[in-house]
């Protein structure tokens, strides 16, 4: 790296050089230079810094593998929880609780996140309902997700007399408005103003150009939105459990889905079964981990695969 | 003081009547003194400096200066006839017969199909699309580039063939009027020099606005030309119209002492 450059130059055809010409000498890479090892420390210790951060990700998944992939069988996706001692078993239904209560977070959550959206970014942008809707936003996407937990207990669980997966679906997308409505109000605001231009330009109503140009040209990155706010509802434990509690049966029973009743859901079964001195229980628990961060991350993939495929002109 | 000459109306017919007395965004006050009448089947263009307020008259033609907060003007602005300001005049309406190309290319992101029927669906026209897309393609001089290619993206089209698009789509609704804002300031001389043989062609359907930072565009397809300058003398940058007439007189004979000097190239 630090070899001498080997030209026609000398020393002679230095000094020889003409006021204004540079020699292919003084063009030369110095390893002796400060500047040039700082340079290189620092990038050593911003790729070392980048490793270790990435080590308690990578040990965990490699932990869930571990443990969790050498008993992990088919059966476990659709039997009920084993009770102690009891040998098999699996959790299929929790598996189900937790693809219906995000359904549900999802039904309530998107509508309303995408309509607040279209306010925030299109109708009143600078309205002073716009100011304290989004600080309100913001505040909820950092907001302790048990008390979620807590107040749809006051409002649903006390009003309705029982845990019930509509509960955990209330909680859960308590959680997942803020980020589909802040993700959202980006995305529209994304579209470039030209396109809004040029569909007002056209004869179209305020209406028709938020319908027909500035919501499917973000859906794209609204779907990313969506996908993000499903992974952090799939993967939360504590709004749950003043909500849906948990249930050893199914959430489907002869053939109708019933949302009045305690529902099981991988996270709580994880909760559930991680403090157990059984260890059947505790190798499940293992498992629904796996399967739990493998469902999270297609998720994640999936929104990011939405996002790739926007326009970016 | 140069006085804006008074609009003669002998030749041709005014489609829409432009009197601006004074035009404010908020406080500022943007134009003031500008008549400019369109004259039906004629392109009318719009030359001056940059700031001068060529695009904020242009803009008030069809009403898309509503969109920008704080605007208020003195004046009517005449589309044959009716004042398009009066309050019960419906500006989504206005655009409709009045139809907008602007400086930056600026397809939707969607099939070149949809988007020469965007105008359409949004009226809630049925019927024959296939055939007005290819009217209005074939208007535009696109269709012979883009008809194997109608469901490809708009957004995959070069800069000068999607402002062809753009203009396809303008005209499918079959406006009276077109106005352009600067069509050709984001081409290449080429897609540019497409986009002024097809004003010449339009022209005998549409009229036509437009306006240009190139004084050699507008005396290519100009046949009316406005030159506005911007005055600065009470402290704001405030744009008004020096002088109107055909493109010739303009260019040849300038009335105005600042028109001579601009189109001489003696200040810009």
């Amino acid at each position: 790296m630090n070899e001498v450059l080997q030209g026609p130059e000398t020393r002679q055809d230095i000094e020889a050089l003409l006021p204004g010409e540079t020699s292919i000498l003084q063009l030369q890479r110095s390893l002796r230079k400060p500047r040039v090892l700082l340079s290189i420390f620092l990038s050593l210790l911003v790729t070392v810094l980048t490793v270790f951060a990435l080590v308690p990700l990578f040990s965990v998944i490699f932990m869930l593998f571990y443990r969790g992939g050498s008993n992990l069988s088919a059966s476990n996706f659709w039997s009920l929880p084993p009770a102690p001692f009891e040998e098999g078993g699996g959790f299929g239904n929790a598996l189900v609780g937790t693809l219906v209560m995000v359904g549900v977070a999802g039904l309530i959550s998107v509508p309303f996140g995408i309509l607040a959206a279209v306010f925030l970014a299109e109708l009143g942008p600078n309205s002073r309902t716009a100011t304290v809707v989004r600080f309100c936003a913001k505040v909820l996407s950092g907001f302790p997700s048990i008390l979620a937990g807590v107040f749809a207990y006051g409002a649903v669980v006390m009003l309705m007399g029982g845990f019930s997966a509509w509960a955990g679906g209330v909680a859960l997308s308590i959680l997942m408005l803020p980020i589909v409505m802040l993700t959202a109000e980006e995305a529209i605001r994304m579209v470039p103003s030209k396109m809004r231009e040029a569909s007002i330009g056209m004869g179209a109503t305020h209406t028709q150009t938020v319908i027909r140009i500035l919501l499917p040209t973000a859906m794209p990155s609204i779907l990313t939105g969506v996908m993000l706010a499903i992974a952090r509802a799939a993967g939360e434990t504590a709004p749950l459990l003043f909500t849906a509690l948990f249930s050893n049966y199914w959430v489907v029973t002869n053939n109708q889905l019933d949302l009045h009743q305690p529902t099981a859901s991988m996270a709580v079964l994880i909760y559930n079964f991680s403090g157990v001195p059984f260890e059947n229980q505790v190798q499940l628990c293992w498992s629904a981990s796996l399967v739990l961060v493998l469902m999270v991350l297609v998720v994640n993939l999936a929104g990011k695969s939405f996002s790739v495929r926007t326009p970016q002109r | 003081m140069i006085q804006a000459p008074k609009p003669d109306a002998t030749t041709g017919e005014a489609v829409i009547d432009c009197d601006l007395k004074e035009l404010y965004y908020g406080s500022f006050k943007a134009v003031r003194d500008t008549r400019i009448p369109i004259r039906k089947g004629e392109v009318t263009a719009f030359i001056g400096p940059s700031g001068c307020g060529k695009s904020t008259v242009l803009r008030c033609l069809n009403r898309m200066n509503d969109l920008i907060r704080g605007f208020r003007f003195e004046g009517h602005v005449q589309f044959r006839g009716n004042d398009i300001y009066h309050p019960g005049v419906d500006p989504v309406a206005v655009r409709r017969h009045i139809g907008m190309v602007f400086q930056q290319p600026n397809p939707f992101a969607m099939s070149i199909y949809k988007n020469i029927t965007y105008g359409l669906r949004i009226n809630g026209y049925r019927g024959n699309y296939d055939e007005i897309v290819e009217k209005a393609l074939r208007g535009a001089a696109l269709w012979d580039e883009v008809k194997d290619k109608l469901r490809q993206s708009g957004l995959s089209l070069s800069g000068g063939q999607q402002q062809r698009l753009c203009i396809a789509r303008a005209i499918a609704v079959e406006p009276q009027v077109l106005l352009m804002d600067e069509p050709c300031s984001a081409l290449d001389p080429i897609a540019t020099r497409k986009v002024e043989e097809l004003m010449t062609e339009l022209k005998k359907k549409y009229t036509i606005a437009i306006v240009t930072h190139n004084m050699q565009q507008a005396q290519r397809v100009a046949d009316q030309t406005a030159f506005l300058y911007v005055d600065t003398s009470q402290g704001e940058r405030t744009g008004h119209l020096v002088e109107m007439g055909k493109t010739e007189q303009i260019f040849e004979d300038p009335q105005a002492e600042q028109t001579r000097q601009y189109i001489s190239g003696e200040f810009s």
